[in-house]
């Protein structure tokens, strides 16, 4: 089962940000989306989530969305938006309980509580989420969507979660946790689709990379082709270099980290 | 932040919305008793309870008692519950369309937008082929305010709302303009009136159960009772707009057909309410709020609980309204906004706490 987004193109007003994108993403694996700023990265994942009107096709497990209601499209995939802003003073766990499809059953079911569990926050489930720090409100969210899309499996069909930078705004053992959570989800069986701008974290958990540059598709594969110095100096338009830490067990001298 | 906190921490959570929903049976006990002392007390000694105890004794009406409880007291209680539960459910609606708990009809214009349609209706009514007005019968003027509300509900999502965020600024300034070019459009209009219809604008632009009648709970009951259970199907959806927009339609709810379902309850429930009593405010923006405060925001649970409560306050405002100044009695708008602005200034400056802390 894939999610495979075909020659995807999007304007705003004359201007083009995506000029016929490819992208396909096989459940089971998390694939991430990076590239500089204003590449066209959340856009790409925007027409993925159909939040924005675009050109192409997007197939999800073989249907194209296009064709998929609201609650059908909610059934099999789940979004977590950049920000959020939260308009009236729910508590933690009624956010989380909103990602849940049935009302009223949803009110008795033990999956948002374990939910905030899994993003480490069950004792927060009383908290205004109005009240929260940034980093906190972006795991509450994660825990939202992590319950609309609970089992990775349901029915033989894979269900995904679509990330849109998942990390940014949380510390690093936060960002090891969430990124723990997207693979876990992956091994079970569901797929992950996350824009990234940390490449080190994407090196270290993604399955797949895509780099987008100027609205195209630079260049998509393992981390090992996509991440190499060439093709990541070209997107960025700076000079960077990709080291490997060296196999265990085998002493690594590094003279500039005693000199500086 | 140890997993060993994470872990233990399954205590049950509060649970608001039982809290909310045993509080429909706390309202609904409320509103029999307000209707219960609405038809106690008044101008004339007419007293329910003794009305009950001679029908209990077999005893029959006398006409005098006949006239005030079914002609003027029960049709007037009708209308207050009806007007009242339509300002508040229109209120909430309005809130959780614009996610803004500020919003409310008569505050960003809609009030007075549904205002110039029944203005319209009145004053140029005559003017219609009568063709049209066999067919709208006694439902024109509430018809017409119903549009004059829907069409400015309708600009002012369009003016304050981009990207599927509401700017509350262009909100307020843009129901000024909207409430200012009403006003306006509404005077030239009171020029034009003829003696009999300037009577009919001036006692109604008060805000007033005053002119209660069966006739005019018949006119607005039906599109009032629409809205309401219109809006009642709006919980979730309101819910999931609350995280805006585009995570709404994530979780699976179809927005467009949402808004636009928001947009008619909220310009219908306006429109009945604002045709058959003028502009009575605060109501809408008061109750919600008093209702999250206690039960949260939850709308599947707020819009009932704001129908049963604005219905109670409606009904005890008009109590007040018929009796302080007895034999005469105060435009009920009077009341509410007495009332109701303290409450509104309070809220605005509990708000501003939270943005400066």
């Amino acid at each position: 089962m894939t999610l495979h987004a075909e020659n995807i193109r999007v304007s705003y007003g004359r201007r083009e940000v995506l000029a016929g994108v490819s992208l396909i993403a096989q459940a089971g694996e998390v694939t991430a989306i990076v590239g500089p700023n204003g590449s066209g990265k959340s856009t790409l994942l925007g027409a993925i989530t159909a939040s924005l009107p675009y050109k192409g096709r997007v197939h999800l497990n073989g249907q194209d969305i296009a064709t998929l209601r609201p609650w059908e499209l909610a059934a099999q995939r789940a979004v977590l938006p950049q920000a959020s802003h939260l308009a009236f003073p729910f508590t933690v766990i009624e956010v989380v309980r909103l990602g849940l499809q049935s009302g009223a059953a949803g009110d008795r079911s033990d999956v948002p509580l374990r939910a905030l569990a899994r993003v480490g926050l069950a004792h927060y489930s009383d908290r205004s989420f109005q009240e929260l720090s940034g980093g906190e409100a972006q795991r509450v969210m994660l825990a939202r969507v992590l319950a609309q899309v609970w089992a990775p499996i349901e029915d033989g069909t894979p269900r995904w979660l679509l990330l849109d930078e998942p990390v940014s705004s949380l510390d690093i053992a936060h960002q090891l946790q969430v990124m723990q959570i997207a693979r876990d989800f992956t091994q079970a069986g569901g797929g992950v689709i996350a824009v990234m701008h940390d490449l080190n974290l994407t090196a270290l958990f993604a399955d797949k990379v895509a780099i987008l540059a100027g609205g195209e598709c630079l260049a998509s594969g393992a981390p090992c082709e996509v991440l190499t110095d060439v093709i990541l100096s070209r997107a960025y338009g700076c000079a960077l270099r990709v080291s490997a830490p060296p196999p265990a067990g085998i002493p690594y001298i590094l003279p500039h980290a005693a000199s500086a | 932040m140890s997993a060993v906190t994470d872990t233990d921490a399954h205590a049950t959570p509060r649970d608001r919305l039982t809290r909310a929903r045993a509080l429909h049976w706390l309202l609904a006990v409320a509103l029999l008793l307000a209707c219960l002392a609405s038809l106690q007390i008044g101008a004339s000694d007419v007293r329910i309870t003794g009305l009950l105890a001679s029908l209990a004794r077999g005893e029959a009406l006398s006409q005098m008692e006949r006239v005030v409880l079914l002609d003027i007291r029960l049709p007037r209680l009708a209308m207050g519950m009806l007007v009242g539960a339509a300002l508040a459910v229109s209120g909430a609606a309005m809130q959780g369309l614009f996610r803004n708990p500020l919003a409310d009809p008569g505050i960003v214009g809609v009030g007075a937008g549904a205002g110039l349609g029944a203005i319209l209706a009145i004053v140029l009514g005559a003017l219609l082929p009568t063709w049209l007005t066999g067919i709208t019968g006694n439902q024109l003027v509430p018809f017409a305010a119903f549009l004059g509300g829907w069409g400015s509900t309708i600009l002012l999502y369009r003016v304050s709302t981009s990207g599927g965020r509401t700017s509350v600024a262009t909100m307020l300034l843009a129901g000024i303009a909207l409430g200012a070019l009403a006003g306006a459009l509404s005077g030239i209009l009171v020029y034009i009136a003829d003696d009999q219809q300037l009577r009919d604008l001036t006692f109604w632009g008060l805000g007033s159960l005053a002119g209660a009648s069966w006739a005019k709970v018949l006119a607005a009951g039906p599109m009032i009772l629409a809205a309401i259970a219109a809006a009642l199907m709006l919980g979730r959806g309101l819910n999931g707009l609350a995280l805006g927009e585009a995570t709404a339609a994530h979780i699976g709810i179809d927005v467009q057909r949402m808004k636009s379902i928001a947009i008619l309850a909220v310009a219908a429930a306006t429109g009945a309410a604002v045709a058959v009593s003028g502009g009575i405010g605060f109501v809408g923006i008061v109750v919600p709020h008093l209702l999250r405060l206690a039960s949260g925001p939850d709308h599947r649970t707020l819009l009932l609980n704001s129908a049963l409560l604005g219905a109670t306050l409606l009904i005890l405002a008009d109590v007040i309204a018929r009796t302080v100044i007895a034999p005469a009695e105060l435009p009920i708008g009077i009341v509410t906004a007495v009332l109701g602005a303290p409450v509104f200034l309070w809220i605005l400056l509990k708000r501003r706490g939270l943005v400066l802390s």
